[in-house]
């Protein structure tokens, strides 16, 4: 009886048997599901190891292997190894949820104390991610995170800073990390009128190297208020027919911090375009995690309207399309919430 | 020393008003004696009780030098700290050393409170007042110093103490006053590594950083570089010699006299007028009786005399 039975399961599953007459308890179907469940981009899909991995039996286990020869290599010694490089990646990739969750339960302060001191001690140093805590928060909530610094590692953000770059990036990043500024949006127009003018001509006439000596550039930049900024950033426009970040292009650092002062949504949804990319660094992946969990109370809904007019796609399709598992759900969860605030 | 009620004192206060002329030497007696919390209390209940800001009504009643000690007296330490520097960017001259005063002798939190009052206030920032006002190399330090939310802790790196040391004798020996790294380090170090820095330079160079900075007296970013060191350092020895400067200037200043008097009360006004007595012979109390009169004078040494008793 009980033997009849099994036949039928085999039957009913249409489940064959290898080359070796060994019983196969996966479909082909789902041996893909699992390579992908393995292959990230962002994050694994538990879901699918759950139920497929539990059911493989060792010939299972071996066809699987056999299927995805990026991550276990045939090896002279006869079976197929799991390649160090892809171990590396898995493991990285099964913890991105976790880091997410760790990132989004975290106190603003300490998580931006955090990826300051990450931010200059990487190699080679994020100066755009710096750059983007500096300018994306608010002044108080910056000034927290200077605080929480102070307690963490018993030195100024300024003093960490200061010490590690040297020039004219030290005159930049120094001076937004230090800066407390006005958050209203009382502006002098005439003034306005004048430091645009200042503006073009400091960089519409000169090559760079001119423009990182030009003192009134740096004092607009690192001293107005961001509602002041971003009425220049209109009026320059008006005026020059091209945008400041446009003709900031060749400095960097001058256009990440005219981006993450005047139109963050735009900058954001730049590095999420890049992070979702074919072919991101670590660094920028992990610009997936921390802008969704960052943004997602704050400006959710215009970096998502941003990202669908640049990149033709909704946000929540391309991070569906993108990334696995608990890590996939609880990003669109937070983007979901960021949308409906 | 009274110990009146809230109340008590707004009363008293409207009726130094009241009438014809003014009861200066009521007004003196209460908010001379009161601290900067208490003064607080009273403006929000004078406030409410007869619908008027106090300062606006001191200052309708008042005038010249007795008004303006009393006035700033009464702001909360915070406000007259953004109201002292915004006055100093727009008077600014290269001589000017209000902006290094503020910047450097109060705490990185009272030098916080007094740019948030600077926002509510001026619907600016200090930062972009002092960098507007000012140019090249005194921007350069000035900024900075207004900026910085100093690590106030105590502890101590002595190897960077010495390496610090090392480069601030370089660059002074290269008349490099104003070298990013001299600035660097004056900006953004906590005051108790900078003191470490400045003696371990004393011990290996043979002079305090100070003597090395002085080899052109007319030079006015060394002037502002040295008041840096001494705000940061000692500022009893800094406000002592603002002190003697404006009361035997012919004619005294009465600007920085005020000043001094109103923002260093509450603070360290004691070991202030220690270090006065020690220096000039004479103490504070009597340099500013023989050199004030009237009204400012008793308000003057009313407050010098603040914290005791």
């Amino acid at each position: 009886m009980a033997e009849g039975k099994k036949t039928t399961i085999l039957v009913e599953r249409g489940k064959k048997l290898n080359k070796e007459g060994e019983k196969i308890m996966t479909s082909p179907e789902e041996c893909e599901a699992l390579r992908k469940a393995f292959s990230g981009p962002h994050g694994v899909e538990e879901k699918s190891m759950l139920e497929i991995l539990g059911k493989c039996n060792p010939a299972d286990l071996t066809t699987f292997r056999k299927k995805c020869p990026y991550i276990f290599s045939e090896d002279e010694c006869g079976f197929e190894k799991w390649d160090s490089l892809h171990m590396k990646f898995f493991e990285k990739e099964f913890l991105r949820f976790q880091r997410a969750v760790i990132q989004w339960t975290m106190h603003p302060w300490e998580r931006d104390a955090l990826l300051v001191r990450k931010s200059l001690e990487e190699e080679p140093p994020l100066y755009n991610l710096l750059i983007e805590l500096a300018c994306t928060r608010t002044s108080d909530e910056f000034l927290g995170a200077r605080k929480a610094f102070q307690c963490l590692y018993n030195e100024s953000v300024e003093e960490f800073v200061a010490v590690r770059v040297e020039g004219f990036q030290r005159r930049l990043l120094v001076a937004l990390v230090s800066t407390y500024r006005y958050e209203g949006k009382q502006v002098n127009e005439a003034v306005i009128k004048l430091e645009c003018q200042k503006l073009g001509k400091a960089i519409k006439i000169n090559e760079n190297n001119e423009i990182e000596e030009d003192d009134e550039v740096l004092r607009i930049l690192t001293t107005r208020s961001k509602h002041y900024l971003k009425t220049i950033h209109k009026r320059y426009e008006e005026a020059y027919g091209s945008n400041l970040e446009e003709d900031l292009d060749d400095i960097e650092i001058l256009k990440d911090t005219v981006n993450c002062l005047c139109a963050p949504p735009i900058y954001f949804s730049e590095i999420l375009d890049t992070a979702m990319s074919a072919r991101p660094t670590e660094h920028e992946k992990e610009a997936l995690t921390r802008v969704i969990v960052t943004r997602t109370d704050v400006d959710m809904k215009d970096i998502a309207e941003e990202f669908n007019r640049k990149y033709g796609a909704p946000l929540i399709e391309r991070i569906e399309a993108a990334a696995r598992g608990n890590y996939r759900d609880f990003l669109v969860t937070l983007v979901k919430r960021g949308l409906a605030n | 020393m009274a110990t009146n009620s809230v109340t008590e004192d707004c009363e008293q206060l409207r009726k130094a008003f009241a009438g014809w002329g003014t009861n200066e030497g009521l007004i003196i007696s209460i908010l001379a004696h009161r601290s900067s919390a208490q003064i607080k209390l009273i403006r929000e209940t004078y406030a409410q009780t007869y619908g008027e800001d106090l300062l606006k009504d001191l200052d309708k009643e008042l005038s010249s030098d007795f008004e303006r000690v009393v006035v700033l007296w009464a702001l909360d330490p915070a406000e007259r700290d953004a109201f002292l520097a915004n006055e100093a960017t727009k008077r600014w001259t290269s001589s000017n050393q209000v902006l290094v005063e503020i910047a450097c002798t109060r705490t990185s939190h009272q030098l916080l409170l007094a740019k948030q009052a600077y926002h509510a206030r001026f619907k600016r920032s200090l930062e972009e007042d002092v960098a507007h006002h000012t140019s090249g190399d005194f921007r350069k330090l000035l900024v900075p110093l207004v900026s910085t939310y100093r690590y106030e802790g105590e502890e101590v790196n002595m190897t960077l103490a010495k390496s610090e040391a090392k480069i601030l004798h370089e660059k002074i020996s290269e008349k490099a006053y104003n070298h990013e790294d001299v600035i660097r380090i004056l900006s953004t170090r906590s005051k108790a590594q900078i003191n470490a820095t400045l003696n371990y330079y004393k011990n290996e160079f043979g002079n305090d950083i100070n003597k090395d900075l002085k080899t052109d007296p007319k030079d006015e970013f060394l002037a502002i570089l040295r008041a840096t060191v001494k705000c940061l350092t000692r500022p009893e020895k800094y406000f002592e010699k603002v002190l003697r400067l404006a009361i035997n200037k012919r004619g005294t200043d009465e600007g920085a006299l005020t000043r001094v008097v109103t923002t260093r009360a509450e603070i360290d006004m004691k070991i202030i007028k220690e270090e006065y007595h020690k220096r000039n012979s004479v103490t504070l109390d009597h340099a500013i009786g023989k050199d004030t009169t009237g009204d400012y004078e008793k308000m003057l040494l009313a407050l010098v005399g603040h914290g005791d008793a």
